[in-house]
């Protein structure tokens, strides 16, 4: 940093920066990391690995010899990118799908628009979303792999994902299941979808940092809520309820973690309430309705696009006016 | 302008795809792979040589008031004709097509050069200039078709050289787009450094 800096005032002096808020992003998915790799064992280790190390290697790649200007990896934030791809995952993805996930995320939804700051679409969820219609087959092969922990708790729910089975087989096919289990360890999926605690964990973090604002991720939760509650109370034979829909399927990843990523978010807190009911409501009428059982980084995606006009209807009033 | 230079604007300094950014519903929509993306280009050439000789032979007597649907009715015209011909001697590829094949009665393009050149030049100008264009449409569409062949299924015009599928996104809608989009950026880079 340059000693004398000359700006306008007001002069405020604070340790935050950006590397300091994107490490703190990067600390509260470490109970998800450790979650989901002692629950997957190697495979998940390798997903993990891959996708960090690509992310942050193509960045410096572009950033150096294509664009010519100043190396960004500092910043942590294609670290956070690498991890929340990995967890968007399902931990069998072979590697080369991984690193072109991360050729899309960094390459193209966030260098292309201009690096951290500039991307339109949170390059995490673009690259999910571009492997998730590429790949359809390995992006939805939730065989469970050894783990580093017992599998006997689990055995009961190998195979689909609870939203898949909803899709197929109507809310009747998931009756008997555990909301404990779910709560701590949500069987099927990706790897980030495993325990609704250890992301819990994560956002109690960044609340107390106060790296994140609230807005944003309650106003999903009610959406979700109040939406498939309406729907349960009207045909609990044919929608699933709503505790079930909060617990399952990338909701709580993509609410905390992927939703509420500075860039690609509204800056006011009545613009992130409406990008969070958005939200809400495209999850689950892509849930309810759609051809996918799950539909939240299509939500956030769609949400993403609109921010720029919630910023400008949603501004901060001036003071004094 | 030369004769030759009426042929060759069309293929960089005009490129209709690259730089004029004409005709993007049959770029985007028909160029899966790399022969659908040849077809379309050479059945566009077809009717944009033809239809670009007629209107500057008839362009002289056309009221100005109506000049558009009379255009319209020549295009329409020689589509009716290459429909024809390619469901006799293509019809894989008219199959493949469909309807974008009626659609060049539409396409920017060709009409774009009945109104732009043709009207106001000469048979063997016009018959050139839609030439140059056409060619230029056609090694576009060629292009981008081999680029979302290779990436999406792994195979240049049909000859596969890995097992299995490639990046499906490619075949799919938003692959048009990537592709279009990133071709357009190599595009202006060599073109402008050719400039400088």
């Amino acid at each position: 940093m340059e000693k004398l800096l000359v700006s306008p005032s007001p002069h405020l002096h604070t340790k935050t920066s950006t590397k300091s808020l994107m490490r703190d992003v990067v600390i509260a998915l470490l109970p998800a990391v450790v979650v989901s790799v002692l629950f997957y064992g190697w495979s998940e280790l390798l997903v993990l690995g891959v996708s960090v190390a690509s992310c942050v290697l193509l960045e410096y790649l572009i950033t150096k010899y294509l664009l010519k200007g100043t190396c960004t990896i500092g910043d942590w934030s294609a670290v956070i990118t690498g991890v929340l791809l990995a967890l968007n995952l399902p931990a069998t993805t072979p590697w080369w799908v991984v690193f072109i996930g991360a050729v899309f995320a960094i390459g193209v939804a966030k260098m292309t628009f201009g690096g951290l700051g500039q991307n339109l679409f949170n390059p995490a969820i673009a690259g999910r979303v571009f492997l998730l219609i590429s790949f359809p087959t390995y992006m939805t092969d939730w065989t469970k792999p050894q783990g580093f922990i017992g599998n006997a708790v689990t055995d009961a729910y190998t195979g689909a994902t609870p939203l898949g089975l909803v899709s197929e087989g109507g809310a009747g096919a998931v009756e008997g299941m555990d909301y404990m289990n779910m709560l701590f360890l949500n069987i099927g999926g990706s790897a980030g979808e495993l325990s609704a605690v250890a992301l819990l964990v994560g956002f109690v973090y960044l609340l107390a940092r106060k790296v994140i604002r609230p807005y944003i991720t309650l106003s999903i939760w009610a959406t979700v809520a109040v939406f498939s509650g309406i729907f349960w109370l009207i045909n609990p034979a044919e929608f699933t309820d709503p505790l079930f829909n909060l617990l399952t399927g990338g909701l709580l990843l993509g609410s905390i973690f992927m939703a509420t990523d500075y860039v690609t978010s509204p800056m006011s807190n009545w613009g992130g309430v409406v990008f969070g009911v958005g939200i809400g409501l495209i999850t689950m009428l892509i849930r309810y309705f759609g051809a996918y059982p799950e539909g939240v980084s299509f939500a956030i995606l769609i949400m993403n696009s609109v921010v720029p006009l919630l910023n400008k209807w949603f501004h901060t009033k001036k003071y004094g006016r | 302008m030369g004769k030759f230079q009426l042929i060759t604007k069309g293929l960089i300094k005009e490129n209709p795809t690259f730089v004029l950014l004409l005709g993007m519903c049959p770029t985007l929509a028909t160029t899966t792979s790399a022969i659908n993306g040849m077809s379309m280009g050479l059945a566009t050439l077809f009717v944009l040589v033809l239809s670009n000789m007629a209107i500057s032979l008839i362009a002289p007597v056309i009221p100005d008031k109506v000049r558009i649907p009379s255009y319209i009715v020549v295009i329409a015209t020689f589509v009716t004709l290459l429909q024809f011909v390619m469901q006799a001697y293509v019809p894989d590829i008219y199959e493949t097509l469909g309807l974008f094949i009626p659609l060049i009665v539409v396409n920017c393009i060709v009409l774009g050069r009945a109104e732009a050149f043709a009207n106001k030049n000469g048979v063997l100008d016009s018959a050139l200039d839609g030439l140059g264009i056409g060619l230029g449409f056609t090694c576009s569409l060629t292009l981008l078709g081999v680029v979302r062949e290779i990436l999406g299924s792994g195979s240049v015009f049909g000859f596969k050289f890995i097992a299995g599928d490639g990046i499906l996104a490619f075949v799919l809608a938003p692959g048009a787009f990537l592709a279009l989009a990133y071709l357009i950026v190599i595009f202006r880079k060599l073109t402008t450094k050719k400039a400088e």
